[in-house]
């Protein structure tokens, strides 16, 4: 379970810049949830996610995971039991490293980086069996450095390597949206299955309607920091694309556009 | 004869200090110009130690632990009180002289008649070489534990957390104390370097560690580049260079730190060149900078930066 008490949070507080993103916002998620969430631009994803990964301060309320209140905890010690990837494919590797490097890296999350070797020879078999049940050849490739991959192949790898070790929940910030539509689709069901396989609870902000209604059980629409729908697995099921376009349609026209 | 040899000897020993330039400037993309006081730190504690007849070899572990001291500190301030890179090296030599004085008590120290790693016996067999054997014996053992602790888990991180921090942070690991990990073992070797250079000149001198980090960054420059544009082809001027080179040649091509090695003895070469070419001292500087100016822009690589959550 992932749940946002009361939560405050001020953009620049104290200046003329002043913003307040959000004010007594709640937000509870069910442990296996697939969480998919859409919103207009500012509204508050993105916020929302960095709140719960604490990678940024709030003004008020707390952030629990399971029954452990997590607020006071810094980001690093949060992810033992998260699992992050962004939008941009070059913030889940590292690019002067080579893929197995990379991979030994991911493997090695939550045990300690101590003296021993880098690799541990016995594991690259299953490394290489990872990457080549991505079917995009990257098992060929485990010596070249990252940063010589295309976004696709990186931001496979990112999944993968987000998700390689036991985590208890996996954010996921329009981590398509740099993507070719192909390689785009690719992606998505990569994504539905890892999260289906390990039982992961899953939040995915997500420009692509279609995504957001095709995959997770659970939908929600943000706007100006509040949460506009809320739909649980049945609602969603009958859910149709046109349907949140309308609302988007309504907000915007509300807001004046 | 007498310059190859003096130019072998200060290129090496420069060569441990530019092994630690290496970690901070290539690896963990820190420019830090803490090494302008941690080099003379590591003189003056060998210094002090040599006078009072300890162990010369003894003397370099301390004055690497100085070194990791010191490191640690500009570590601090830059993750801790969160000061700009540039700045906590600053204040961190800025503090270093005073101490750099106050460790010998003077700003210049004779070491004349003091026993250093240079007066073992077992280097007679060196003949005239007897000061590059020990200098390459030290640079090389300082090179070899680095490529054992780059390749291990803790190197990995190193690694990663000057390529993408966030990664790290992923990775649960707090990418601050990486970062001071990282600072504390270039200023131990910079500190390190200190000591050789001073056991090797027979002296201590406060103003030794000044631009440190300039023969250090072109030391880096210099052999990376040079050895990333004729990879493999063993392309090498100076025959030190060649045969360090060879001593660690593996299949993927040069080291990094091999090239570093080899960087800071073509620097020290290009240097008493100049001298020997009737260079005046008092222009020195002035050359130093342009020469280093020049290396920079050849060697322009400033690699882009993974930034931000958004
Ligand atoms: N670091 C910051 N400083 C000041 N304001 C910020 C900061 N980060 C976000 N904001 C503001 O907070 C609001 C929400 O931003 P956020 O990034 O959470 O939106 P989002 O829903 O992720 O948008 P998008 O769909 O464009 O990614 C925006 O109005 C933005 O301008
Ligand atoms: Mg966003």
């Amino acid at each position: 379970m992932l749940e946002l008490r009361g939560i405050r949070k001020y953009y620049n507080p104290g200046t003329v810049n002043e913003m307040c993103i959000f004010d007594d916002f709640n937000l509870r998620i069910a442990p296996g949830e697939f969480v998919s969430v859409v919103g207009s631009n500012g509204s508050g994803k993105t916020s929302m996610l960095n709140i719960i990964c604490g990678s940024i301060d709030v003004e008020g309320g707390a952030v629990f995971a399971g029954q452990e209140d997590i607020s006071a905890k810094k980001e690093f010690e949060r992810n033992r039991r998260i699992g992050r990837v962004y939008q941009n494919p070059a913030m889940g590797t590292c690019p002067n490293m080579t893929v197995l490097e990379n991979m030994s890296l991911a493997d090695n999350k939550g045990k300690p980086f101590g003296l021993k070797p880098g690799i541990n020879k016995a594991r690259a078999g299953y490394y290489r069996e990872m990457l080549a049940g991505l079917g995009i050849g990257l098992e060929n490739k485990m010596q070249v450095k990252v940063g010589v991959l295309s976004g696709g192949q990186r931001q496979a790898m990112a999944l993968l390597m987000a998700t390689m070790t036991p985590i208890e929940f996996l954010i996921l910030d329009e981590h398509t949206a740099a993507l070719d539509p192909r390689t785009a689709d690719f992606i998505m069901g990569l994504t539905d299955r890892i999260v289906r396989e390990k039982r992961i609870t899953t939040i995915m902000v997500t420009h692509n309607l279609r995504y957001a209604v095709e995959y997770g059980n659970r939908l929600l629409m943000m706007h100006e920091g509040k949460i506009i729908l809320d739909k649980g697995q049945k609602e969603k099921k009958a859910l149709k694309i046109e349907d949140i376009l309308g609302l988007f349609n309504r907000i915007s026209v509300e807001c004046g556009n | 004869m007498a310059i190859i040899i003096g130019t072998l000897e200060q290129g090496l020993s420069y060569g441990i200090m530019a092994l630690g330039v290496y970690i901070t400037y290539k690896i963990l993309d820190f420019p830090d110009l803490t090494v302008d006081g941690s080099f003379p730190l590591g003189a003056a504690v060998t210094a002090v130690l040599l006078g009072k007849g300890v162990n010369p070899f003894l003397v370099l572990l301390v004055s690497f632990g100085a070194g990791l001291l010191s490191g640690i500190l500009t570590g601090l301030i830059h993750v801790k009180l969160k000061v700009r890179d540039l700045l906590s090296g600053i204040i961190m030599f800025t503090a270093l002289y005073t101490v750099n004085l106050k460790i010998p008590g003077k700003a210049y120290v004779p070491l004349f008649t003091e026993t250093t790693i240079f007066d073992m016996e077992f280097l007679q067999v060196f003949g005239s070489f007897y000061g590059v054997a020990m200098a390459l014996m030290v640079t090389l053992a300082a090179k070899f534990l680095l490529d054992l602790y780059l390749k291990t888990k803790s190197g990995y991180l190193l690694r990663a957390v000057g390529d993408n921090e966030v990664l790290v942070v992923s990775l649960a690991k707090d990418q601050g104390l990486v970062k001071i990990a990282g600072l504390s073992i270039a200023n131990g070797l910079v500190s390190l370097g200190g000591s050789v250079y001073c056991q090797q000149q027979r002296y201590y001198d406060i103003s030794m560690g000044t631009g440190t980090i300039v023969i250090g960054l072109a030391s880096v420059i210099i052999g990376t580049k040079l050895f990333k544009s004729f990879s493999g082809k063993w392309v090498v001027s100076g025959k030190i260079a060649g045969s360090a080179a060879f001593l660690t040649r593996n299949r993927k091509g040069v080291r990094p730190t091999t090239a570093v090695l080899a960087g800071a003895v073509l620097y020290k070469a290009c240097v008493a060149g100049a001298m020997a070419l009737g260079l005046d001292p008092q222009n020195m500087k002035l050359v130093t900078a342009v020469l280093f100016l020049l290396i920079l822009v050849c060697g322009m690589e400033r690699k882009r930066k993974v930034k931000g959550n958004a």
